[in-house]
């Protein structure tokens, strides 16, 4: 009991100092706009909004949750206030669930925006949603504890960015969103099934429009075998080098 | 006194470093315990062992008896830690920081808001609570740091050099508030550059150097061992300089000093005969208004025990600090 409020004490406080600010409210908003503008601009046809919708979310997600969770890890071990967390008799799994919850729930925030704004232009009938639901939130896990994974790994702020985008861009181009798996160069194919996005993307492509190329079975499971490997894999890293 | 805390041959080795090395003492219930030791001698590493920031090579922690080194967890709820560094939230007000610190520890909504109000009036920052802690000064920012440790009443409060890079007012305070606290009941481990702030504060201090630990006891008993000679300052209305020739003549076994034209310091390798020094005095028309028996400071243990300058290891404290 005394653990869970803590855990919910450490989301309430991120979503209020972080995360529900003005600017990153701002840019949950702006970003998918700008997204769809993009392909407006690129295809010079008539925007076919339910086809890009699996692509925004899944770039508002990524782009919502990764770099954000790894700057304010990393700005709180700047400052110091992060050791206050170690010091307090919450055991470490939880602390770092409680440390990236907001993060995740940030990015499940940024994922409604696109499809509340497409729900007003397009008919969004035949939508697999619990498919959508769970993929939003299995996109949303993987993508901040890849953060949590890159906070861990860096020293500064500037260094959480650029190691984000070291991840995020190949991952932009890679799962199979804008460019189709089937047209990428062989040798890249089996690059982007290393990817989780190309999962994520490949759930909602088939949720939204039907044209997945993998068995939901299949993404589902690996999905959510990447989200907790990440968060593992984090856990063993701080244990090893935040705790000396 | 029964122990709170107990640290048994303490261990620790980085790549090729031994930082602390075989330490092993005891904090007893209700003192205040401190930790003195020139910069890289151990004393920050010795913390976070302590407190489960960093994990011992070998060794043994207890606390009320219950060894904890493999499970930290289980002695962090008991433990209070104030940092040399201000680490609570910029964008939470002083109230928030609080509130959240009591949160951590699992402590109810009611309850935390009410230790929070009730902290904030005891020091001093009432009118402050709804401020954000950035735009608090550095004193202010220390006291509630130190509220934030102890806002889950726990049975040690390790604090860390809790008066560093503030004001002199500020510094008053937060000592005072220290002392009150430990009056109330609060064990206390300090650790802090400043000789004379331990002096003052504690009861019981130890010494480590090079991560081991060299000398352990109370305040009396360390001035005690290094008391090599007995000093005696004389205060009187006025001290001719004939005076201290005529007490050397007198009494030869002493060694007699005019410090200014109203003080005389007398020197023995063994204890002095008051009475008839101040016969003497009282002879030679000298009125006497004072006579002060000098014991060491702990400065003066400190660099008898460490070898180093107390002035230099502050020097430099506060350099980094910079």
């Amino acid at each position: 009991m005394s653990a869970w409020t803590a855990f919910r004490a450490i989301v309430a406080k991120d979503m209020k100092t972080y995360y529900l600010k003005p600017p990153n409210i701002s840019w949950g908003l702006i970003f998918p706009f700008a997204w769809m503008l993009m392909f407006y601009l690129r295809s010079r046809t008539p925007l076919d909004i339910r086809a890009l919708l699996p692509g925004v979310v899944s770039m508002s997600i990524l782009f919502g949750t990764t770099s954000m969770l790894a700057v304010t890890i990393t700005f709180e071990r700047r400052s110091r206030s992060f050791e206050r967390l170690l010091l307090a008799p919450i055991e470490l799994s939880l602390l770092m669930l409680a440390k990236t919850g907001g993060a995740i729930l940030f990015g499940v925030l940024n994922a409604l925006a696109p499809i509340m704004v497409a729900s007003f232009l397009v008919e969004l009938s035949g939508i697999g949603w619990p498919a959508v639901i769970g993929s939003i939130l299995l996109i949303a896990s993987t993508s901040t504890f890849l953060g949590l994974f890159i906070s861990v790994a860096v020293h500064e702020v500037f260094e959480a960015q650029t190691f984000s985008n070291f991840f995020r861009f190949p991952m932009l181009f890679l799962c199979g969103l804008f460019i189709p798996l089937t047209a990428l160069p062989v040798f890249l194919r089996p690059l982007s099934f290393l990817l989780p996005l190309t999962y994520g993307a490949d759930i909602l492509k088939a949720a939204i429009n039907r044209d997945g190329i993998l068995p939901l079975w299949v993404s589902f499971p690996v999905l959510l075998a990447f989200a907790v490997g990440l968060f593992l894999f984090s856990l063993h890293n701080i244990k090893r080098k935040w705790v000396l | 006194m029964p122990e709170v805390l107990r640290a048994e041959v303490l261990v620790k080795r980085f790549t090729g470093v031994t930082a602390v090395d075989g330490v092993s003492f005891g904090v007893r219930r209700g003192e205040i315990f401190g930790f003195l030791g020139p910069n890289g001698a151990g004393k920050t590493t010795t913390i976070n062992l302590l407190t489960g920031l960093a994990r011992p090579t070998s060794g043994s922690m207890f606390l009320e008896g219950v060894e904890y080194t493999a499970q930290p967890k289980r002695a962090q709820r008991l433990m209070g830690i104030v940092p040399d560094e201000s680490n609570l939230y910029d964008e939470l007000d002083g109230f928030g920081n609080l509130t959240f610190c009591a949160a951590l520890y699992g402590i109810g909504k009611a309850e935390r808001e009410r230790r929070a109000r009730q902290l904030l009036e005891q020091f001093g920052l009432s009118e402050a609570g709804k401020r954000p802690f950035k735009a608090y000064s550095k004193g202010m920012k220390r006291k509630l740091t130190l509220a934030a440790g102890i806002i889950h009443e726990p049975k040690i409060l390790f604090l860390d050099e809790p008066t560093t890079g503030i004001d002199v007012a500020s510094a008053r305070q937060i000592r005072a508030l220290i002392g009150e606290l430990n009056r109330r009941g609060t064990t206390v481990f300090l650790t802090t550059h400043y000789i004379e702030e331990a002096e003052r504060l504690c009861r019981r201090i130890a010494f480590i150097v090079g991560g081991r630990l060299v000398r352990i006891g109370s305040l009396e008993q360390l001035m005690a061992e290094h008391q090599r000679e007995t000093v005696l300052e004389l205060a009187m209305e006025e001290a001719g300089p004939g005076l201290a020739e005529a007490l050397r003549r007198r009494f030869p076994a002493y060694a007699v000093y005019r410090q200014d034209e109203r003080h005389l310091r007398v020197v023995s390798d063994s204890s002095i005969e008051l009475l008839p020094l101040l016969g003497a005095l009282a002879e030679g028309g000298a009125v006497v208004t004072e006579a002060k028996l000098l014991r060491p400071t702990l400065e003066e243990v400190f660099v008898r025990v460490t070898g180093i300058e107390a002035a230099a290891m502050k020097q430099e404290r506060e350099g980094k600090k910079k």
